[in-house]
């Protein structure tokens, strides 16, 4: 660990609260001992070898007390989905002001993280189960710093009409602002449930860091559609660890999208922890001036019969950068398993750039497993027969990429998400229009 | 004035010479057919009349309506009135038939002043085109020649053509792999755009088409020039004897 990131560590954790007390303390201690031990990913850290978390470093990082004032409009406006429940964490802690929880069914247990892990020991017992402090250092240093979080629990057999909306916002006031969101979420065995999450930046230009840690249990036969969205200015890093666990007969059905201008990392963990267990993890991301955005992906198949498909397209311009590494693992048991994973990504400038690294490990016979991965340019027989039929290079550039972005999103299995979401990313798009209508196709 | 007047045209693609110097006249209201063996520059010179990039005009000139067409982006070449039907239809994945066509119509309308139409409209208008030369408006629904046979390709090239109604057509082996009822389509579709004011170009290796679209003048290319003119006996005559008497007078 260089001198520069023990500093920056030392500053994260003195924003944070501190050992202290409380029902979290344990967790945070323990976040504590696995930093002292591996200290922030570095050079070294081969899963962090093409996203660098330098930006973190010579900024006087506060926590999560100074905050501009935030009005519910705004979050009516920026986050969409108004017909939800509204869960709102501002740096990292839960407002019930901003929320909306009135008339969520006693099926769904929405409480703070210290309360419910207090009241509840097996909100305890699950937290910082399958995210784990010793492997993940950002992990460790959201439990070092942890002081609030929303525990999310949906009972068994439980049908929730509405999804349920996370709306996590980093606001920092005058000060740089070191948030650290955590989510516990539970989904009882043949319950239905629908889980967005809108990362949100407030502020007049003062840098934010987001580390947010999520972890999620899908009960047996369990039916869970988890959708993320990421937008913020360039002096934004935003890293999400998130875990999950898939029971038998459950189904996952996930998108990550990101049209970010700052740093992001989506760190995902996906265990297949039962028979005959389903998940789709998809994405897009949208990476513009000096934007990074990084996805990683490891997917675990530790029972037989399971399958997963993943398919990832990224648009990259001017000199944006985009990371997508892709593990699957077949573990010796998971016989009869299906994986699928894609990633494409297209490049608008000879500045732009992608890293892009998938991996199989398999260790049993029976398995249909592959994964692909394209990286190129515009189409130029493509927009040619566009412009042979009138249609200007610009708004034949723009068609295209919006056609290859949306590809993705057309996975997403809930009809209203999937058009939200198209819709928030044709938005980003014509309003970029003309910066990339720039560039060379192939 | 002629609709299409092409001088002495010659262009190289990657540095080879394909057009050796073309000259083909074409007015208004009158149809022409481009007959030759493979690989003779037909395509080639299709494409270097529509735009494309990697065509390199070394010579000659392109009157179209009296102006210099080379000296126009190919979306305003489109707008101004030239169609062509691709040889080999692009596919576009994630773009739906609709989403395309209403994007190329709007642009030409926009070119010439006129509203946009918004999606109604359009839809409306589209079905009263496909409607009329018997051709179904549902492979709009899909990605841009996603998965289309051959033939659904071609008979989706005559609904833009049908629904874009340029001045100049030029129709790049659009009867080629068509069943019988398709190539009704397809000349029907020319057949409906025939008009005083208008133009069209067809490429093709078969006399069949031109029973149904009947030609006034028929062109034969060899080696990237016009070798032979004549009306549509010559087609005819091609029919029974082939290229070979004609290339080795040629040569
Ligand atoms: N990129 C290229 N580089 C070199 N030669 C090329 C290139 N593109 C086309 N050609 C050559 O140009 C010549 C003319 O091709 P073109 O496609 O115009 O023929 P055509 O008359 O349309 O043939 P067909 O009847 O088979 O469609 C051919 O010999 C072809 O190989
Ligand atoms: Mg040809």
């Amino acid at each position: 660990m260089s001198a520069a990131t023990t500093d920056t560590l030392q500053i994260l954790l003195a924003a944070g609260p501190g050992p202290g007390v409380g029902p979290l303390h344990d967790l945070r201690d323990a976040g504590r001992a696995a930093l002292a031990k591996t200290g922030l990913p570095g050079r070294k850290t081969e899963i962090w070898k093409y996203t660098r978390l330098k930006a973190l470093d010579g900024v006087a990082w506060t926590g999560p007390d100074a905050r501009p004032e935030i009005d519910g409009d705004w979050i009516d406006a920026q986050a969409g989905f108004r017909d939800a429940w509204r869960i709102v964490l501002v740096n990292g802690r839960f407002d019930a002001g901003l929320s909306r929880l009135t008339d969520l069914p006693s099926a769904a247990r929405i409480a703070p993280l210290p309360e419910a892990a207090g009241a509840h020991g097996a909100v305890a017992a699950a937290l910082g189960q399958l995210a784990n402090a010793e492997r993940f250092p950002m992990v460790a240093l959201n439990a070092a710093c942890l002081e609030d979080g929303v525990a999310i629990g949906v009972e068994e057999r439980a049908l929730l009409e509405k999804p349920i909306h996370v709306v996590s916002i980093t606001a920092p006031g005058a000060q740089p602002v070191a948030a650290h969101p955590r989510l516990l979420i539970r989904i009882g065995a043949g319950a239905q449930a629908t889980l967005l999450e809108s990362h949100l930046h407030l502020g007049d230009g003062a840098p934010a860091f987001t580390n947010a840690v999520l972890e999620i249990i899908v009960g047996e036969g369990a039916r869970l559609g988890h959708y993320r969205i990421h937008d913020g200015p360039e002096n934004a890093l935003f890293v999400a660890t998130t875990a999950v666990s898939v029971a038998g007969g459950a189904q996952y059905d996930a998108f990550a999208l990101n049209i970010g201008a700052g740093l992001a990392r989506n760190e995902s963990m996906y265990k297949l922890d039962g028979e005959r267990a389903e998940i789709a993890v998809n994405g897009a991301y949208l990476g513009v001036g000096g934007a990074h955005i990084d996805n990683t992906t490891f997917i675990d198949h530790a029972r037989p019969n399971c399958q997963s498909q993943e398919t990832f397209n990224g648009v990259l311009s001017d000199h944006a950068r985009g990371v997508f590494q892709g593990k699957i693992l077949v573990r010796p048991d998971a016989q009869n398993t299906d994986g699928h994973q894609m990633h494409k990504a297209l490049l608008l400038s000879g500045k732009a750039e992608v890293d892009a690294k998938p991996e199989l490990e398999i260790y049993a016979d029976d398995v249909r497993c592959g994964h692909g991965a394209t990286i190129g340019a515009l189409d130029a027989d493509q927009l040619f027969y566009l412009r042979a039929r009138g249609v200007d290079e610009q708004a034949a550039r723009a068609l295209l990429i919006e056609a290859f972005l949306l590809d993705t999103v057309e996975r997403i299995q809930d009809l209203a998400v999937r058009e939200a979401f198209a819709e928030a990313l044709t938005g980003r798009l014509r309003a970029l229009q003309s910066s990339l209508a720039h560039g060379e196709a192939a | 004035m002629a609709l299409l007047e092409i001088r002495d045209l010659q262009a190289e693609v990657d540095g080879k010479e394909i057009l050796k110097g073309i000259n083909l006249t074409v007015e208004a209201g009158e149809v022409h057919a481009v007959m030759g063996p493979n690989g003779s520059g037909k395509s080639t010179l299709s494409y270097v009349l529509a735009g494309r990039e990697g065509y390199e005009v070394t010579g000659g000139e392109v009157l179209y309506d009296g102006e210099n067409l080379l000296d126009l982006e190919p979306e305003e070449r489109a707008c101004e009135g030239l169609f062509l039907a691709f040889q080999y239809p692009v596919e576009i994945p994630g773009v739906a038939g609709t989403t395309f066509l209403r994007h190329a119509l709007n642009a030409k309308r926009k070119y010439h002043g006129e509203d946009e139409y918004d999606a109604m409209e359009f839809v409306k208008f589209v079905r009263a085109k496909a409607k009329s030369l018997n051709l179904s408006d549902d492979m709009l629904k899909r990605p841009v020649n996603v998965g289309f046979s051959g033939g659904e390709k071609k008979r989706n090239e005559t609904l833009q053509m049908a629904v874009l109604e340029p001045r100049l057509a030029v129709l790049d082996e659009t009867d080629s792999g068509l069943d019988i009822d398709a190539l009704k389509v397809v000349a029907d579709g020319v057949n409906a755009l025939r008009a005083p004011d208008r133009a069209m170009v067809v490429i093709t290796h078969y006399q069949r088409l031109l029973d149904y679209v009947v030609p006034d003048k028929v062109h034969v290319m060899a080696n990237g020039r016009i070798v032979k003119s004549g009306d549509k006996s010559l087609a005819l005559e091609l029919e029974e004897r082939g290229y070979a008497h004609l290339l080795d007078a040629a040569a």
